[in-house]
């Protein structure tokens, strides 16, 4: 429950961002309700704030979302669900519900904890949504109330608990610097997609430094 | 950006997001286990993340601008350092952006 909680309140700052963004209380709410993964949601309305194309906004929100498959297969054997459940299982497969799943040492108890954490999150990521879309929209003008910030301080927020590593802190670092070159030549939405190479190159430059992988215990954020 | 095209766009994205997270679920486990698949993919959050901060923080409209945003984001960095609630971080950056703005710098 204490995992809803916390997420949902992140709900109220996307809502409220993606008004300033330019979406309205409607397409917002579709986001969270269909799309349904945090870090996606903010990657496109960053996007769409920011003037950047359709193609970009779909890239950039979509890549990020790669991570909800990869959950999906280790989720899948573990669950062992089927028809309409297993369809619904693959909407809530997020990085909370996988990571409380997966932390259980029974089916039974890894059932629960999937569904209770997913469906909870759900609810609460929805209704602090709307609740967050209603203020934005009271708000007015965004960059007097510092929103435009809050935006930035929201993605720090994402990445800050997935830097616990060297190597993520050299990706880190290398794709700031990829953005930053290309902001001032690039189409907007550009930037942010090419610093995504920073994952190859620091990627392929740790597989060469440390041989086997295996190694390296996945980690859930 | 048009209504229909802000729509449509969104369309496009949900159906994206919802046929990877499907596709976990559906596709063998054999196709994907290779163990270096999972390390690069929680790189590109990483990196597609530090871009966005980046893009959000510096971007001035195709230069690079340091503003209020800036200080902002010192500000989260620091409430995310002590540990505070993620709601508190974005609180904190917008007081600090706002104020700011409202003595006149950035």
């Amino acid at each position: 429950m204490s995992v809803s909680l916390a997420t949902g309140l992140y709900g109220i700052s996307f809502g409220a961002l993606s008004i300033t963004a330019g979406l309205d209380v409607w397409q917002t709410m579709a986001l969270s309700a269909l799309m349904f993964t945090g870090g996606s949601q903010f990657a496109f309305i960053g996007v769409i704030g920011a003037g950047g194309t359709p193609i970009s906004a779909v890239l950039t929100s979509g890549l990020l979302g790669i991570r909800n498959g990869l959950y999906g297969v280790q989720l899948g054997p573990l669950l062992d669900l089927h028809g309409w459940r297993r369809v619904a299982a693959a909407h809530i497969t997020i990085d909370e519900s996988t990571a409380v799943s997966t932390a259980q040492t029974t089916q039974p108890l890894r059932r629960m904890g999937f569904w209770w954490t997913g469906v909870g999150v759900f609810v609460a990521w929805n209704c602090f949504t709307f609740v967050g879309a209603l203020v934005g929209n009271a708000l007015g003008d965004p960059r007097a109330w510092g929103l435009d910030a809050a935006a930035a301080a929201a993605f720090l927020g994402l990445l800050w608990p997935r830097l616990a590593s060297r190597t993520a802190q050299a990706c880190a670092g290398v794709a700031v610097v990829i953005a930053c070159v290309l902001v001032p030549f690039a189409p907007v939405g550009v930037p942010v997609l090419s610093a995504g190479a920073a994952a190859i190159l620091v990627g392929a430059w740790d597989a060469r430094r440390t041989p086997s992988a295996d190694a390296e215990v996945p980690r859930h954020e | 950006m048009s209504d229909t095209t802000l729509w449509l766009t969104i369309a496009a994205a949900v159906a994206v997001i919802v046929a990877t997270k499907l596709a976990g679920h559906l596709i063998p486990p054999s196709w994907v286990s290779s163990p270096k698949i999972t390390p690069i993919v929680s790189l590109v959050s990483v990196a597609l993340l530090a871009g966005l901060v980046a893009q959000q923080t510096l971007d001035g409209g195709h230069h690079l601008v340091l503003d209020a945003r800036v200080a902002a984001l010192a500000v989260a960095a620091i409430a995310l350092w002590r540990k505070a609630p993620f709601i508190v971080v974005i609180i904190l950056a917008a007081a600090t952006a706002a104020l700011l703005r409202y003595l006149g710098w950035g």
